[in-house]
């Protein structure tokens, strides 16, 4: 296989089957998940201001008190490679250009050294992220293949678009294949690990803020 | 399978729901909830992570309920849960966890774990997996009436001590009061002053009120232990109390979980909506207060802070009404460091402090209660439970600490004067 | 050099033409240096190609087994077009016999094989998806000979002359890449050598044929060029006599040296961008629906089935 047929191979059928799978994925976890239903809550509610679902979906993104202080590599590191990851997936015109062309939607992207810059600061916070995953008791303790394995899927696709960008260890089309290749593993893995909680997350919340706003709980 | 594991693994497929599966699949392993339990950051091992609490019952949900699981499984992938392991993991699932709720206040992506520790007891208690002192709580609940084994005599001879001490009457199973008042069988033994608070109370209030033969032990160990089953069967005494007097309100005692059984279990528990309410005794004083029902003299002057009940506040939503009224009485009224929502617990709910196993470990995790003291140097300590209270009074004396507790109920009726007149009189 | 050439005795040379368009005749007529004429006056005997050749008929094929008969061995055979196998090679046959069955007879003979042009050597655009008639290159049938692959739709007439001119000099092959392609003339990517590569690298991209980028010479990238990922010498030798080359005139590298390159997503489609990833995503989909909403129901089941069997919990339940 040459560069050509790698980079026709990945942005072609290596493409439709991550997609594909990865669209496969999300319904079939978010059925098998949300199906299970509950009970309902037969017991009188209590009303409280600033207490439902949805005040803890957002609620839930700030530290609560005191956690900030002991866990700041968590709160601060998790908050930059997320804000990183979003700022490049959604930032980067080249990925613009891309929605715009699958969809017909477009915005403006951000200056490519700024991006750059968001990638770089993006991977420091995840290399930091794992550090803290290997040095930190707890973490190490709770952590499996799984979360090591998930990390490197992450990280991936930001390095090798960085490297791509930044032309790199590898011809800019071959990295470029490498990189929509790491992207690919990333859409097929994401629903069925611990990365699949970008979508639960919101159920999630919303569960847990309707529990406490039915006892009148502002979380 | 023993047949026992086997009836466990069933109820726990009853139990295991969207939100539990939800939580599970959200869990990032980002540690935090670590950070939020008295009894990891008070030992450092890293086996209290209150998720890690969860394992067996996560491995459940995964085989049983997950396509991907049940592949695990028939590879080998995932081990079933065994006898033993549920065996190691009752320190964890009872001794280690008192549902103080803070990992589910903390959790970012969201997950009510103690909601998912509740469930899991359903599954642990049915295998045979709960600890002894707590299925002794609950064999005497069931069988005798009281945890403690507390008997209608006992009551009554507490009734008449009130009434002849204060000479207030202690209304008994009269029908049609507004209010039936829940004891603990606690308040019974240790703490008999609450009772006369209540009379105290009411009297100034002019409401009626009754206490009920068959129904005067709140506390429900049943839901300690994590079984529906028999936490039904000790609630329904209560329903049934409440339905035959005709009251509009039940009164849960000073007791965190028996608030909970009660305000927010119970309903679910009987499989129906109440006919009538349930209130906390704070949040009907809080209700007085409002209506100029409740009229109190004179400010305490030395140092007093509030501990907050886990169950009435993080789990209860009672959490601004003890606050108005310690105010009303207590001229330095103080706060702890975490005070309020973010609490921390004094290491003993749950069904904790029934576990003699677990003393040790509890005291350990009462450090955490013990440097919010000293953050603040209190001369007293106010709650509004009797389960608090006595793990309170118990690990202080333990580090040899003087710092009298008392309930916030008392406190309030300590300051209503003995010739107050009956504000129903205006009615 | 020229002497060498000169004194050489002129060697046979045959060019079957197989699945083919005559594209790559056509273009080894243009030339310059050396001439087809040149070479054919002074340096090969050319025995049989059918759209250069006199002879027509039996006269043709007389002469092509003649040569191939008193050339056993020397003979450099030249194949243009793919080999059609589907239908026991049908889809193309000379007087008679498919393209196959040549292919096999005249290989067996000869000292070395050229393919020229991306058919014979990939498969090309007979081969493009779906191929219908079951086409495949050279190399995928002969194993024995070695053979020089000259891709390209058409291939450069210098490249194709030059690879022939190394071999009449040096009586060998040249020096061939991965894909069997000669590293002289494949070494590079068009990419590495166009001179609107500055504008690649300052970022200045032409986003239609008839923008001021456009007009101004910026790199086609964003317009499909495929030649970041096209080893060819169009850039350095060009085409017509060194005249000018597709991306000199203004439209982006179709990367018809390559394999597969008529199903490489588009011509229009630059390079960064997905083919259609959406293919097969409603399908996808419903799939994932219908295994999630399956799932559902056996877990319901089960859930259901646990309520039924469910023994109220007694005090004696909490002893094991």
């Amino acid at each position: 296989m040459n560069e050509l047929q790698f980079l026709t191979w990945v942005r072609g059928p290596g493409l439709d089957i991550a997609v594909g799978i990865f669209l496969l994925g999300v319904l079939w976890r978010l059925f098998e998940i949300y199906s299970l239903g509950r009970k309902k809550d037969l017991s009188a509610p209590r009303h409280a201001a600033g207490a439902s679902g949805l005040h803890t979906v957002f609620r839930r993104s700030l530290p609560p008190p005191g956690l900030l202080k002991r866990s700041p590599v968590s709160y601060i590191g998790g908050y930059i490679f997320h804000i990183g990851l979003a700022v490049v997936v959604f930032g980067f015109a080249p990925h613009i250009l891309l929605v715009k062309n699958l969809t017909g939607l477009s915005w403006p992207g951000l200056p490519s050294q700024f991006i750059d810059l968001a990638a770089v600061v993006t991977m420091a916070a995840m290399v930091v992220m794992l550090v803290d995953r290997i040095n930190k008791p707890v973490k190490r303790f709770l952590s499996t293949f799984e979360d090591w394995f998930t990390w490197a899927v992450t990280f991936l696709p930001v390095l090798t678009g960085w490297m791509a960008v930044q032309h790199l260890l590898l011809p800019y089309t071959t990295m470029l294949a490498v990189h929509i290749l790491s992207v690919e593993i990333l859409l097929i893995v994401l629903p069925f690990t611990k990365l699949f909680h970008a979508f639960t997350l919101f159920g999630s919340r919303w569960y847990n803020g309707r529990a406490n706003a039915h006892k009148g709980v502002p979380v | 399978m023993s047949a026992t594991l086997e009836k466990g693994i069933r109820v726990l497929k009853e139990v295991i729901d969207a939100p539990i599966a939800s939580y599970f699949e959200s869990c990032v392993h980002c540690g935090l909830c670590a950070e939020a339990c008295l009894f990891y950051t008070e030992t450092g091992d890293p086996k209290y992570t209150p998720i890690h609490k969860l394992e067996p019952l996560r491995r459940i949900y995964e085989q049983e309920y997950t396509l991907l699981g049940r592949l695990k499984k028939m590879v080998g992938l995932s081990k079933p849960v065994t006898d033993g392991e549920l065996d190691q993991w009752q320190e964890l699932v009872y001794n280690s966890c008192t549902l103080c709720g803070r990992c589910s206040a903390v959790c970012p992506v969201g997950n009510d774990i103690v909601y998912m520790v509740r469930k899991f007891r359903e599954g642990m208690s049915a295998s045979g997996h709960a600890p002894e002192g707590i299925k002794g709580a609950v064999e005497r609940t069931v069988t005798i009436g009281s945890p403690m084994g507390v008997k209608l005599p006992a009551v009554q001879a507490q009734m008449k001590h009130v009434e002849e001490d204060y000479g207030l009457p202690i209304p008994l199973d009269v029908e049609g009061a507004e209010y039936m008042v829940m004891l603990s069988s606690m308040e019974i033994i240790n703490f008999p002053e609450y009772l006369a608070a209540v009379a105290k109370i009411m009297h100034q209030a002019g409401k009626t009120w009754t206490l009920c033969s068959t129904a005067f032990e709140a506390t429900n160990a049943g839901i300690q232990i994590g079984n529906s089953d028999l936490a039904k069967v000790i609630v329904s005494r209560i329903v049934e109390g409440a339905e035959k007097l005709k009251v509009k309100t039940v009164i849960s005692p000073e007791c965190g979980h028996a608030y909970t059984a009660l305000r927010w279990e119970g309903a679910n528990l009987v499989g129906r909506p109440f006919s009538f309410e349930v209130k906390h005794i704070i949040e009907v004083l809080d209700e007085f207060q409002q209506q100029g029902l409740l009229k109190t003299e004179g400010f305490e002057t030395d140092k007093l802070t509030f501990h907050d009940p886990c169950q009435l506040v993080r789990r209860g939503g009672v959490i601004q009404q003890p606050r108005t009224l310690m105010n009303l009485v207590a001229k330095n009224f103080v706060e702890m460091p975490d005070a309020g929502y973010m609490n921390w617990c004094c290491g003993g709910g749950g069904g904790a402090s029934a576990i003699e196993e677990g003393e040790a470990l509890r005291l350990e995790a009462f450090k955490k209660k013990k440097s919010q003291f000293e953050a603040v140097k209190p001369d007293r300590v106010v709650t509004a439970c009797a389960n608090c209270r006595i793990v309170l009074e118990e690990s202080l004396e333990h580090y040899q600490m003087e710092l009298p507790v008392i309930g916030l109920t008392e406190l309030i009726a300590e300051h209503i004067p003995d010739n107050a007149p009956q504000a129903a009189i205006k009615s | 050099m020229a002497e060498a050439m000169a004194a050489s005795r002129r060697p046979s040379v045959i060019w079957l033409p197989f699945q083919e368009c005559t594209g790559c005749t056509e273009s080894i007529t243009r030339s310059h240096s050396p001439t087809i004429e040149g070479m054919i006056f002074d340096m090969i005997s050319l025995d049989y190609q059918e759209t250069l050749m006199a002879a027509a008929g039996f006269q043709a094929e007389e002469a092509l087994h003649n040569a191939m008969k008193d050339n056993y061995g020397k003979y450099l055979l030249i194949i243009d077009g793919s080999i059609p196998l589907g239908v026991d090679g049908a889809y193309s046959c000379i007087a008679g016999r498919s393209n196959l069955e040549l292919l096999k007879e005249a290989a067996k003979g000869a000292a070395a094989i050229v393919a020229m042009g991306s058919c014979a050597s990939f498969g090309g655009i007979p081969k493009a998806n779906p191929n219908p008639t079951g086409a495949v290159s050279v190399s995928d049938i002969i194993k024995d000979k070695p053979i020089v692959n000259i891709p390209g739709c058409p291939p450069i007439p210098v490249v194709m002359t030059g690879v022939l001119a190394h071999y009449l000099t040096f009586g060998s092959l040249p020096e061939l890449d991965d894909k069997g392609r000669p590293k002289a003339f494949f070494g590079e990517t068009i990419h590495d050598r166009c001179y609107r590569r500055p504008f690649y690298d300052q970022g200045k991209f032409a986003k239609t044929f008839d923008d001021e980028g456009a007009r101004n010479g910026w790199c086609l990238f964003e317009l499909g060029c495929k030649g970041p990922v096209t080893h060819n010498a169009c850039a350095t030798a060009k085409w017509n006599g060194g005249t000018s080359w597709p991306v000199e005139s203004g439209h982006g590298c179709l990367g018809c040296s390559e394999p597969d390159f008529w199903d490489a997503g588009g011509f229009y489609k630059a390079l960064s961008m997905p083919a259609d990833p959406l293919k097969i995503a409603a399908a996808a989909a419903v799939v994932g629906v219908g295994a999630g909403v399956a799932v559902s129901f056996a877990n319901r089941a089960k859930k259901g089935a646990a309520k039924k069997a469910h023994e109220t919990t007694t005090l004696e339940d909490l002893e094991k």
